[in-house]
């Protein structure tokens, strides 16, 4: 137990049933091809996992330092698109992704430092149009430099070796699963993602996170104290944009591919923007909550909408409503009720029902 | 006359007007002559950048008011260009008779009467965005931003509910198709309409705010919300105007936008509110004058590097931004009380 509380930087979840449900998620994401075969439910998990990570980098921005920014999926491009032009330009092999990898972190380092430095003296809403406008630069950046990125088709790359999916890592099936490249790459982003994650929990929960905090709640009181507060939130950017461009590079070595719409796209800056949301601002064990489910109801949500949509087929108005197209309509409302109803989110509602508990 | 009622409009208490943003404007527009060669492709291109300047200018006004009296920065803002831009197809649709004509009188006709619709359709939308969405979050800014985010992508599915997510054509009537030649110069007739129209709401809301009670009311709400209070105006029912008119005038815009386009989608609003973002933070946030500046700089500029250097031009509005953040840090016409 002790042990368990060093390695979660002595932040539990402190709720039964979030406990409940993150062992779930853990033990189902870690023996996801065993459990869900197939190559959907495959990639389902390993979206999951690349989401964690961007998720919680934004949360470290958001939920715990304050601070709105729209720029998060540039840093998670750069991420991608590091890895994806190393792997074309230099051949793909543990190198490449090094380079790539290496290359990526400082570009996004250099950036954030340069907004952050730039824009964060001034006042949220203006950082926000900020980066609104620079996302918006690079996306088109990114699609205007096509002998370099692709432009909007995108780099398709080879992984290592040991990454790819023809490699087979044992003759015999292992529980009756085939260990080919592609699980390997799973365990590798797996692996990754926890270990990023308990980083953060790490950074939210030492004494530079309190700052962070105390920023957040009150940052001219944070000044006085002593603590300055431009030096604090430019770190806690430039930290984000590290982490991101890290899901990036972990999201690019899953698809093999990297393209505008996969990593740039400002409808996945919404996403993230509903994900910390509905999950939980400031917590990160939000992060995990609120991407499992999120990308769940992406996947299979449409599903079980098609499924009222049949019912609902002669109802002229409803069943426009609910057609599994609109599936963003029912989460943007989700979305506004709980900024009014429950700005903790999930996690925060979970902690609020046991402190009623009488235990 | 009209310097002195925008000095006035711009809300600054400054003793003299302050001319150099205007005429760095002036220096843009003539500084790129040299740079384009032919005279009459730079009149062309100069009235392309002032329509398309002024039609950002009636969407951004809004926003920019709204910011500079409540201090809310309504990140929904696209969703009530969209609405007026879905709006006009519909009614535009509807009234073939009169844009299929190839006279003038019942093509303008048509565009007044989608115009009109689009301004009521998006101030009632706007109303009850405000009443639902906006007015909970006062004074929150980190829930503002999110709030209304969120009612833009709720705002934007809807839309797709009712006219589908696919693109719509907003083809222009007859007789606003083509342009009208001056020697070599072309000038599109569809340019002219909207400048005229953007004249017009400028010229509406320099009034409106300079000579009126309610426009006085406003810019003194800018400038110190608590002492208009204390003098006993109800300061959130001025404030739910602004905002009414503030959506209606983006509806205004989408239809312009839209007709300009000649197409539209669910996600203008998405594509338009980068362009306004920058054009409010170029002017000053909350400055009516300054937004009118910033928007036909970044309209100018678009225009001229979108024929010098089309690669470039992508990124002249950033650059823009940029260069006069470097030079002024709180925008043009920076808004003192903030």
């Amino acid at each position: 137990m002790n042990a368990l509380n060093r390695l979660l930087s002595h932040d539990l979840p402190k709720s039964r049933w979030l406990a409940a449900a993150l062992v779930l998620i853990v033990i189902a994401l870690a023996l996801a091809p065993f459990l869900f075969p197939g190559a959907k439910a495959l990639s389902v998990a390993a979206k999951m996992l690349v989401f964690i990570v961007l998720v919680a980098s934004f949360d470290l921005l958001l939920g715990y330092t304050g601070i709105v920014s729209f720029a998060h999926t540039m840093f998670f491009g750069i991420g991608a698109y590091g890895m994806a032009i190393a792997s074309t330009r230099l051949g793909e092999g543990w190198f490449a992704v090094a380079a790539g990898l290496a290359a990526a972190l400082a570009v996004s380092l250099l950036l954030s430092l340069v907004i952050g430095l730039f824009s964060l003296r001034v006042k949220a809403i203006f950082y926000a149009m900020i980066t609104l406008a620079v996302a918006a630069a690079f996306q088109t950046l990114a699609s205007q430099l096509s002998d370099f990125t692709g432009g909007e088709d995108g780099l398709s790359f080879k992984n290592p070796t040991l990454l790819s999916p023809s490699f087979e890592a044992l003759a015999e099936p292992l529980f009756g699963l085939a260990i080919d490249g592609k699980v390997i790459t799973y365990y590798l982003l797996f692996v990754a993602a926890a270990l990023l994650f308990l980083l953060m929990l790490r950074i939210v929960n030492s004494p530079f996170g309190r700052v962070l905090q105390a920023i957040r709640e009150n940052d001219f009181r944070a000044e006085a104290i002593g603590f300055r507060s431009v030096v604090y939130r430019t770190l806690s950017n430039v930290l984000a944009a590290l982490f991101a461009t890290v899901a990036g590079a972990l999201l690019a070595l899953w698809l093999r591919y990297t393209g505008p719409d996969t990593t740039l796209s400002f409808e996945i800056m919404l996403d993230i923007l509903l994900i910390v949301v509905i999950g939980g601002m400031g917590t990160l064990y939000g992060a995990i909550v609120g991407s499992v489910l999120f990308v769940l109801a992406q996947n299979y949500l449409q599903d079980l909408l098609k499924l009222g949509a049949t019912a609902l087929e002669g109802v002229p108005l409803l069943g426009a409503v609910v057609t599994p197209d609109r599936w963003l309509l029912w989460l943007g409302v989700l979305f506004v009720l709980s900024v009014y109803h429950f700005p903790t989110g999930i996690v925060g509602r979970l902690r609020a029902a046991r402190g009623a508990d009488p235990r | 006359m009209n310097a002195v009622s925008a000095a006035a409009a711009s809300a600054i208490p400054e003793a003299g007007f302050d001319w150099r943003p205007i005429a760095l404007l002036a220096a843009l527009a003539l500084g790129a002559l040299p740079l384009v060669g032919s005279p009459s492709t730079w009149v062309t291109l100069t009235v392309a950048g002032l329509a398309m300047g002024l039609i950002v200018f009636i969407i951004a006004s809004g926003l920019t008011l709204v910011f500079g009296l409540m201090d809310v920065l309504n990140f929904g803002h696209g969703v009530f260009i969209a609405v007026g831009a879905f709006v006009a197809t519909s009614v535009m649709g509807g009234m073939a008779g009169w844009t299929m004509s190839p006279q003038l009188l019942p093509n303008l006709g048509a565009i007044f009467v989608a115009m009109l619709a689009a301004m009521t359709v998006a101030g009632a939308i706007g109303f009850a965005f405000e009443r639902v969405i906006v007015r909970p979050v006062y004074g929150q800014h980190l829930k503002q931003i999110l709030i209304t985010m969120g009612g833009m992508i709720v705002g934007e599915e809807i839309i797709k509910v009712i006219w589908g997510p696919q693109q719509i054509p907003l083809p222009l009537p007859e007789s606003l198709r083509g342009a009208f030649l001056f020697g070599d110069a072309a000038i599109e007739k569809y340019r002219v309409l909207a400048v005229v129209v953007g004249l017009l709401v400028f010229a509406a809301m320099l009034w409106v705010l300079g000579r009126t009670k309610v426009g006085l009311l406003v810019r003194a709400g800018v400038q110190d919300r608590e002492m208009v209070e204390s003098l006993g105006y109800r300061i959130e029912r001025l404030f739910t105007g602004v905002f009414v008119v503030g959506s209606a005038l983006a509806g205004l815009g989408g239809v312009l936008w839209g007709l300009y386009q000649q197409s539209v989608v669910p996600q203008i609003g998405a594509q338009v509110n980068v362009l306004i973002f920058i054009v409010i933070i170029i002017g000053g946030l909350g400055s009516t004058l300054g937004c009118f500046v910033g928007a036909l700089m970044v309209g100018l500029l678009a225009n001229y590097t979108g024929f010098l250097a089309p690669k470039v031009a992508l990124f002249s509005n950033i650059g823009l931004m940029v260069a006069v953040l470097l030079w002024r840090p709180q925008g043009l016409y920076p808004v003192t009380s903030r």
